[in-house]
């Protein structure tokens, strides 16, 4: 187990980046604890799979450094980094039983018999395939097989981190949620640092303790997942993360209040908006939208446009002025039929200059 | 023009694939095909299309039996969860394709494919390779070439199954807008639950398949006619509770028990299947009729904003999916409530009883 | 999974199945047909039951032939399989080299057949050719047309040249098919190289291994002009292998009959090993 620190790392996959857009990674520092669970969440070709080989040591950054407790491991192989590593599609040695494959890591190693019989049925048992191991890894279906790869780094006793590259992509949409939870417990037992890639914010948000947004080769917010959600940096971070992500609406700033269609709104904190240069925009979630009802004052007046029934909550569209907000009704909660005022939480109404949040 | 399967099954030697099934889709509907994998999805839409032939009964298109008329006979188009376009193609030709098989002069084809490509924001991209394109793009094109030559069935097989989670939000909203003002009837297949509620339309839950119910999509979600589509339509999976009632309680399990009463004591004493879904679940009392189970706790999901608690009552794996931040430790006992008022019952066969 | 059954289907199998009759079973039947009888010419036959069958089995002749042709056969496997695998285990997967790599070892296979045995030929001669002269003159007594040994030894070096490039390129083909993911799986689980061509690249390759080794074994049985043009089946008898010997009967002795019977030991032979054999690599396969 490690603290892993990277320093001033950029990476481009043509040799002589001059662009900005030639780099597949743009400057990226960053520090993660020893024992905590981390994902790398963002869109495809974002930069995230590149971060995670350089980490692991399958590639060799263009620029910076990687330390692993405060030691420079950037010329180190994976196996040098002691990493180990769950692949988008699931690895398996065909030809050995569960056992063979679980085992695989330690012999190569020279671990002798007994203890590596100890490991493997100790593995064996927290991801249950206890009664598989005598079986041909070949014939087990793509969770077990994904298991077996988890299982051949969580065996090893000098694993740093282990990495998973969406691990989820191959299996059936109503078991994902069963590795997904496993991987939690799995992490809350052993407490091996693990590094998550994906672009699934469920999976990202319910297995980090951490999460790193990325975005165009940069990192855009790192977060917990609560702050990821109640106060994105970013309105990337705001329209990615949440489903449907965060309403971004134009504005105005005029006497330190945001004006949105002309109506005035009390966002987050700032109570002087200095700002009145650069695109200005105000973001605030679909969660935090409510219809005004009686007794409340004021609001955006808007008009309910459609209305999709999630089951759990109703997706509300309402437009106001040129502007459509996106609102979540609870199931059971009231929908007016037409022309309805709309109120933002002011504690979770930000406004945002250029697509950064204004402090 | 509707598709109706009166009776339509499909078997292989001893191995049924489809039980026969009785099915009308009304013209111009959009109708949600929803299961998991190799629920028998795919093999419908076959059916269907006409790729496959039924082993028994028949399959109606607009008043006439078309049962056995090949597929290139019907006006049929379909959209796979894989893209699939013409590699050497641009990406008009790709869209064009089906037109020019079926002879549409060229000003035509030029408003037809300029109309699509609009919709499907696919205009800056038309003389690109689908490899040049993103994986949303391309599966535009895809769509694009099923819809342009209006057909009278359009199949959608997972079409949005290989595509980023944000990618797939966007195709999500814009699909019905597609479909809004065409007469064709749309079949889409998923294994999502939510995705059959935000497209709202017709729902069919299959399982193992059997067609276990259709309807309008809320209503099925709603009022699932038995367990086993209720089971289809949870996700994550609906709780589940074998109860037995005896005068005004109810038995759950070895030491738990709260009271029959309010519309549950019309029901006669016996045995009954309480189906709870994971969001009337909560750490703290809520709804009309909060009941406190006591759980073992298997694992905490939390996101921003939600926590997903997974624990075992009783015997049973239950989930709990509520609003804000609850971190149960693993592996301690917790007290949640289930909103009973909420439930779903179930007789032991799992049809579903109204109350 | 599911097909669509149409009786109509067969209609299109219906060339085929003529293709093959006329070809294939016509002139089989043929063979079957001189094979149980006597004939003195003018088209006279008497018949003859099993005795060409037991004549044939029972001779010496026919046995010898039979064992060098066995020991050709496996010989070359012994050789041109784990060659070809090591060769391509040493090919780059991808870059500017991959096609001219593919080019290179495909040229072999592209020489007629008897050319490669007439390059052979000239090239093996002792007082000529290159490869005769450089072995006398660094001291060996290398002449394949009087001593046995330096004919076999010519024989199998030519069908190693000639064939090992088919091993190469569909081993190749099955290495290629290995996703990077393997790999670098196996380098974090810390395999040593032997171990990666052990559990990874061997399981990936054995589908196609096995049908080089299928159908190296079966060209190998058949093998006729290159090895007529080289050695001509001599000194002697001895690279007279099954084909060589067959070709012997039936046109320079005219014994129709012993060479008709012979025909269909050799291609019941052929048939049976390649049976057992495909049959064991693919049980293997599924458990």
């Amino acid at each position: 187990m490690a603290k892993i620190v990277l320093d001033t790392l950029r990476h481009a996959y043509m040799p002589n980046p001059t662009e900005d857009s030639d780099w597949a990674l743009k400057q990226l520092d960053l520090e993660w604890e020893d024992g905590g669970a981390y994902a790398l969440l963002g869109p495809s070709g974002c930069g995230k799979t590149t971060l995670l080989s350089i980490i692991s040591g399958l590639l060799r950054p263009t620029h910076g450094r990687v330390f692993f407790d405060g030691q420079d491991v950037t010329d180190l192989t994976p196996e040098q980094r002691h990493i180990a590593q769950v692949f988008q599609f699931p690895v398996v040695y065909d030809t050995m039983t569960v056992y063979d494959n679980l085992a695989f890591p330690l012999r190569n190693r020279g671990v002798d018999e007994k203890h590596v019989d100890q490991r493997v049925r100790e593995i064996a048992e927290m991801i249950d395939l206890t009664h598989m191991l005598d079986n041909r890894a070949a014939g087990l279906t793509a969770d077990g097989k994904q298991k077996i790869s988890l299982g051949r780094g969580l065996v090893r006793s000098d694993v740093n981190a282990i990495m998973f590259d969406e691990p989820l992509t191959v299996i059936d949409p109503h078991l994902k949620w069963q590795l997904r939870s496993k991987l939690k417990e799995l992490h809350q037992r052993v407490r091996t640092t693990m590094i998550y890639v994906t672009h699934d914010q469920t999976e990202a948000l319910t297995f980090a303790d951490k999460v790193v947004v990325m975005n165009q080769g940069e990192v855009v917010q790192i977060g917990t997942p609560v702050d990821l959600f109640e106060r994105p940096q970013h309105t990337f971070v705001g329209h990615f993360i949440g489903s449907p992500g965060m309403n971004v609406l134009p504005c105005e700033i005029a006497g330190g209040r945001a004006h949105v269609a002309g109506v005035a709104l009390d966002a987050g904190g700032s109570g002087d908006l200095g700002v009145t240069s650069g695109k200005l925009e105000v973001g605030v979630r679909p969660e935090f939208v409510r219809f005004a009802e009686a007794g409340d004052t004021g609001g955006l007046p808007a008009r309910v446009v459609k209305v999709s029934d999630a089951g759990r909550f109703r997706i509300v569209e309402a437009q106001a002025a040129d502007t459509s907000i996106k609102l979540l009704v609870p199931e059971g909660g009231n929908i007016p039929q037409e022309q309805a005022h709309l109120l933002f939480d002011p504690d979770h109404t930000a406004v945002y200059r250029d697509g950064w949040i204004v402090a | 023009m509707s598709l109706e399967l009166r009776g339509v099954g499909l078997r292989a030697g001893a191995d049924t694939h489809i039980h026969p099934t009785d099915l009308v889709c009304e013209p111009g509907s959009f109708n949600i095909l929803l299961g998991t994998t190799l629920a028998g999805k795919t093999t419908m839409m076959k059916l269907m299309a006409g790729l496959e032939r039924p082993t028994a009964g028949t399959v109606w298109f607009g008043g006439r039996d078309v049962t056995g008329v090949s597929v290139r006979r019907r006006n049929v188009s379909m959209v796979y969860q894989q893209f699939i376009n013409y590699p050497n193609m641009s990406v008009y030709e790709n869209i064009a394709s089906p037109l020019r098989v079926t002879k549409v002069d060229e000003a035509e084809i030029k408003r037809r494919v300029g109309t699509m490509a609009e919709l499907l924001k696919l205009s800056p991209m038309l003389s690109r390779r689908p490899s040049e394109l993103s994986g949303g793009q391309q599966q535009r094109t895809a769509m694009a070439r099923a819809l342009v030559k209006d057909a009278d069935l359009v199949l959608l097989d997972e079409p949005l199954a290989n595509l980023d989670f944000k990618l797939r939000e966007e195709l999500r909203d814009e699909l019905p807008r597609l479909f809004a003002d065409r007469d064709c009837i749309v079949v889409y297949a998923t294994t999502e639950p939510v995705e059959a509620l935000l497209f709202g339309g017709h729902t069919a839950c299959l399982h193992e398949g059997r067609v276990t119910q259709f309807g309008p999509t809320a209503e099925v979600y709603r009022n699932p006619s038995d367990l086993v589509s209720a089971q289809v339509f949870s996700e994550p999976p609906i709780n589940v509770a074998p109860v037995v009632k005896a005068g005004e309680t109810f038995r759950f399990g070895q030491d738990t028990a709260f009271p029959a009463s309010g519309p549950f004591a019309a029901l006669a004493d016996g045995a009954y299947t309480l189906g709870i879904r994971p969001h009337h679940v909560a750490p703290t009392p809520s709804g009309d009729n909060p009941v406190p189970v006591d759980g073992h706790v298997l694992v905490t999901e939390l996101s921003g904003s939600e926590s997903v608690i997974h624990f075992t009552v009783q015997g049973e794996t239950w989930v709990s999916q509520s609003h804000g931040i609850h971190p149960f430790e693993v592996g301690t006992d917790q007290r949640l409530y289930a909103d009973m008022s909420k439930a779903l019952v179930f007789d032991g066969d799992g049809r579903r009883i109204e109350i | 999974m599911n097909k669509t059954h149409d009786n109509r289907a067969w209609l299109f199998v219906l060339p085929v199945v003529a293709l093959v009759a006329f070809n294939a079973i016509i002139p089989l039947m043929t063979v079957v047909n001189y094979s149980v009888q006597e004939t003195f010419g003018d088209n006279v036959f008497f018949w003859a039951g099993v005795m060409w069958f037991e004549q044939v089995l029972q001779s010496e002749r026919f046995q010898d032939a039979l064992l060098r042709q066995l020991t050709f056969t496996f010989t070359i496997l012994l050789i041109e399989v784990p060659l070809g695998v090591a060769i391509a285990l040493t090919m780059p997967k991808k870059g500017p080299w991959v096609p001219v790599c593919l080019v290179l070892m495909a040229l072999p296979l592209l020489i007629p057949w008897n050319v490669v045995g007439a390059m052979w030929n000239i090239f093996a001669l002792p007082d000529i050719g290159l490869l005769g002269r450089s072995l006398n003159a660094l001291g060996f007594d290398y002449n394949f047309t009087r001593q046995p040994g330096d004919a076999w030894f010519t024989l199998i070096l030519m069908d190693v040249w000639h064939w090992t490039s088919l091993v190469v390129l569909l081993a190749y083909a099955g290495l290629v098919s290995i996703p990077d993911a393997y790999y670098q799986a196996a380098k974090i689980d810390g395999a040593k190289p032997f171990a990666v061509f052990r559990y990874i690249q061997l399981p990936k390759m054995k589908r196609v291994l096995t049908i080089a080794v299928l159908l190296r074994f079966m060209d190998s049985f058949m093998i006729y002009t290159e090895l007529s043009v080289l050695t001509g089946g001599g000194p002697g008898n001895s690279t007279t292998l099954l084909s060589i010997d067959l070709v012997k009967i039936a046109l320079g002795q005219f014994d129709l009959g012993p060479a008709a019977a012979m025909s269909l030991i050799y291609f019941l032979i052929i048939l049976l090993l390649s049976w057992v054999f495909y049959t064991l690599m693919m049980r293997n396969e599924q458990q």
